[in-house]
């Protein structure tokens, strides 16, 4: 189970327009974490070629009296790299979370994005209002935390870092990891990874013909029944040997040799599931191999 | 009930599908599994279809694609549902959790592109937004007033409280006791300076990015936001009393009003703004504190896009205006009309309902 589902605590559902539960898994903290600082470091990046590229054609201006020749064209330069920072600070997550993927770069990295959170289309107005919190989240923080120790703000400053850490660290306090600008634009934060269809192992030819009894398949329940489903997905030769030779064990076979370990799992993995399938259609569920 | 009661819906409607089902039916030993091999190629179609939507290339989707996706979305959904009913095979469960996530984000996907969320904010949704924090306005233009009054009283009562007010770098001759001249030489004789639009542009990054931190802060139940308001008017009013004991009021009045009409006012809406959300908190009345605060926050967004592009007015004025238009009289007529202009805008315009 480990690492393919995701933890239970973080899996929700919406209800959608027309009434059908979808459901969703928001996204950890520690992705978001991630993808903030991803995209710090490429708005960093962005903000280093406008820079230069400002520079550049500072240069082809006026060469290096560029105050003497060329004032009103650098002056011009000037206005663009104050309104480029602007747009660059304030612009970057609104742009990227109002396209169709509602994620910025790094967080369709990291395959998260934003979604309203009561289910219905996510408006402009939601993502302006979630962006418009980061300088209280992020700088004003960063800020304080940094001058309190200095003494440069006095008693004070202990006390407003301590309450900016609040919005700083809000995501923590909260079920739905929402953060301050999530709150109050209805937004959240969940996972939106794409997955190969991956294929069906019941329909894979198999030379071997191996039969279990009832008795043997009934040791087992989902949980070993999607651990072997792992294991038959990874293909890994010394995994499978060493869980077909436990299973035999189990159920008082000879363990199949190396190469036989595929087609007995196959076997085992397809009848197990067909009789835990059929279980289910009458509604009696096995969890795992404790379960009666 | 539908869904469970023909688990893998619809596949008679898509013939073409048959060939791969019976192929698939000859190999496949689980019924879950063959249905899903029937339904896989209905899931593939809607997985390209949402590829091309989410890289924004809807020029590449033919009509029949557009028109399907809805039915293939639906297909998908009731897959999932009856998959979990019926079906262990966790990795065909996890495709089509993610599948259907991607598809529904898209059918429901935002349905105005930027330029039209611009029109609309344009052509009403902005006055209506600026309308409907109107009682925020009026308890922050209240504070303003009381700012202003309390910087001159205090001010006028012991003149130590100016520092407290106004920021006085060195240099800056506008401190108590300076003389009419120094004071008058503030406020005229710079149409010549050179560099204005660049002053107006800094004036802008540094005032939007005030104003936004004005309303982020009216989240702290709205007190921060005020206070921000408060201090600012404190500002103007100790101000006042500095030129008005040279005899300089008018001129000051023109020289604060030409640019502070638009920018007092972006100031305002984005304290008020700030206050809306903190005010909508500490009562949400009888919606969830949640769906309050959702529900504040993206009325005051929008009228924060707008106090940013009162900012970029403001800064034109301020930086470019008001050095131009040298003599008090153009100034009061500018700032005047944009005043007028700005009030007929938020709360007469867009009034009448379609």
């Amino acid at each position: 189970m480990k690492g393919r589902r995701p933890a239970d605590d973080r899996r929700r559902e919406i209800v959608t327009a027309e009434g059908l539960v979808l459901p969703l898994t928001l996204a950890s903290r520690g992705t978001r974490a991630g993808a903030l600082l991803l995209d710090l470091a490429l708005m960093f990046v962005v903000a280093l070629l406008v820079l230069a590229g400002l520079v550049k054609l500072a240069q082809g201006l006026g060469g290096r009296d560029v105050l003497a020749n060329a004032a009103p064209a650098l002056q011009f330069l000037f206005i663009l790299a104050t309104i480029a920072a602007f747009f660059l600070r304030n612009g970057w997550f609104l742009f990227w979370e109002l396209g169709p993927r509602g994620a910025t770069p790094a967080k369709r990295l990291l395959g998260i994005r934003v979604a309203a959170r009561e289910g219905g289309r996510l408006t402009p107005e939601m993502v302006i209002a979630r962006n418009l919190l980061r300088d209280i989240e992020l700088f004003l923080p960063i800020v304080f935390v940094a001058l309190a120790p200095t003494g440069a703000t006095g008693p004070m400053g202990w006390l407003a870092a301590g309450w900016f850490l609040l919005f700083a660290l809000f995501p923590l306090f909260n079920r739905d990891r929402l953060r301050a600008g999530d709150l109050i634009a209805g937004t959240w934060v969940v996972e939106a990874g794409r997955r190969p269809l991956a294929e069906a192992l019941s329909a894979r030819a198999t030379a071997h013909d191996y039969r279990f009894a009832d008795g043997e398949l009934a040791i087992y329940g989902e949980r070993e029944l999607l651990t072997l489903e792992r294991v038959l997905r990874d293909g890994r030769g010394d995994t499978m040997a060493e869980v077909a030779g436990a299973i035999a064990e189990k159920i008082g076979w000879t363990p199949p040799g190396r190469e036989a370990a595929r087609p007995f799992l196959e076997a085992y993995y397809r009848q197990l599931r067909a009789r835990l399938e059929a279980g289910m259609q009458l509604g009696r569920r096995k969890a795992d191999k404790h379960a009666a | 009930m539908n869904a469970k009661a023909s688990p893998w819906g619809l596949s008679a409607l898509f013939g073409r599908q048959a060939a791969v089902e019976a192929a698939a039916i000859d190999a496949a030993t689980l019924r879950s599994d063959r249905l899903r091999l029937a339904r896989e190629p209905d899931w593939r179609r809607l997985e390209a279809i949402v590829a091309r939507l989410e890289a924004g290339r809807l020029r590449a989707l033919s009509d029949a694609d557009l028109a399907d996706l809805p039915v293939l979305y639906r297909t998908a959904v009731s897959s999932l549902a009856s998959a979990r009913e019926t079906s262990l095979d966790a990795a065909t469960l996890a495709y089509l959790e993610a599948l259907v996530r991607r598809a529904w984000f898209q059918v429901y996907g935002p349905r105005t592109t930027l330029f039209g969320w611009l029109a609309r904010f344009f052509a009403g949704g902005w006055s209506a937004a600026v309308r409907a924090i109107a009682p925020d306005i009026a308890v922050g233009f209240a504070l303003m007033l009381a700012g202003a009054l309390a910087g001159w009283l205090l001010v006028a009562a012991d003149p130590a409280w100016y520092g407290a007010f106004v920021p006085t770098p060195p240099g800056d001759p506008r401190v108590p006791g300076a003389s009419r001249e120094a004071l008058a030489s503030v406020l005229f004789g710079h149409s010549g300076q050179s560099g204005l639009a660049a002053f107006a542009a800094g004036l802008f990054g540094h005032n939007a990015q005030i104003s936004i931190l004005a309303f982020a802060l009216g989240f702290a139940f709205g007190v921060p936001s005020l206070m921000l308001l408060v201090q600012n008017a404190g500002m103007v009013g100790a101000l006042a009393w500095l030129y008005h004991g040279r005899g300089l009021t008018v001129e000051l009045a023109g020289w604060l009003t030409i640019h502070g009409t638009t920018e007092l006012f972006a100031a305002l809406l984005a304290g008020s703004a700030g206050l809306h959300i903190g005010r909508s908190m500490a009562f949400p009345g009888d919606r969830s504190l949640l769906a309050a605060a959702g529900e504040a926050g993206r009325r005051a967004s929008v009228v924060m896009v707008g106090v940013v592009l009162m900012l970029v007015v403001a800064a034109c004025l301020e930086g470019l205006g008001r050095q131009l238009v040298d003599e008090t009289a153009g100034r009061f007529a500018i700032g005047g009309a944009m005043l007028a202009f700005w009030l007929w805008y938020f709360f007469a315009f867009g009034r009448v309902r379609r």
